[in-house]
């Protein structure tokens, strides 16, 4: 498979997301993990923009980065798949290659 | 001992760099050596009063329970901007209720959370003798 894009800022205090969107191949997956899982957040600003990245990415989400910021499940925009470390390892084997947008 | 009034400004969220805890550290300090303090949780600060926090899962201390430490040491000026926290989808609901004991009316339990408009916080910025930025 191709790129797994990992975001670890967040969308509020980097534009690393909005660079990561705006150069983001259809098809490559995001990984959302630290700082990055507040743009889940249905309710944010930032929804709006990941919702719209959901047609042409697979996106994911660091659920143990979510827990430690209280971010819920209940809070978080449909069609994002939660991860656990094992499953950020599998994804990282998965794809040819990562990019972590800093 | 003089004391003075002491801002301290929270702009980082809690767990992806240190600025968070090394701030409420600083906080306690100075609210040890008996100051006026007031804290202020603006942009992604106000994410470091998420009610909730767990960070069993990722092998960092939680400093999230000490924020309800603050009350004991007389520290009952919190200001949150409800700009930042609409940006972010929040509202009071999702912070964690931080309170404290007024020994002046009978030990009441009172609010120390005060969600205020950027036009007020500027006022309570210009109240201030010192100001420390995390």
């Amino acid at each position: 498979m191709s790129v797994l894009h990992i975001i670890n800022k967040s969308p509020f205090d980097r534009n690393s997301l909005d660079s990561c969107l705006r150069l983001a191949l259809e098809g490559s997956a995001i990984l959302l993990i630290e700082d990055g899982v507040y743009a889940v957040q249905k309710k944010s600003t930032a929804a709006a923009r990941l919702q719209q990245a959901l047609g042409k990415h697979l996106v994911y989400a660091l659920q143990p980065d979510m827990q430690a910021r209280g971010v819920t499940t209940d809070s978080m925009i449909d069609g994002i798949e939660l991860v656990d470390y094992d499953g950020f390892v599998k994804l990282a084997t998965e794809f040819d290659k990562s990019q972590s947008w800093l | 001992m003089a004391t003075k009034k002491f801002l301290y400004i929270n702009r980082k969220a809690p767990h992806g760099s240190i600025y968070a805890h090394e701030s409420l550290e600083v906080v306690l300090i100075g609210a040890a050596f008996e100051q006026d303090v007031t804290l202020a949780f603006i942009d992604d600060g106000v994410y470091q009063l998420m009610k909730d926090q767990d960070t069993s899962a990722i092998g960092s201390k939680n400093f999230a329970p000490t924020f309800r430490a603050l009350g004991d040491y007389d520290v009952n000026q919190i200001y949150v901007e409800r700009e930042s926290l609409e940006m972010r989808g929040l509202d009071k609901d999702d912070l964690m209720p931080l309170t404290w004991e007024d020994e002046d009316d009978d030990w009441a339990e009172k609010d120390s959370i005060h969600i205020v408009s950027s036009a007020e916080l500027a006022e309570i910025f210009e109240q201030q003798e010192v100001i420390l930025n995390f």
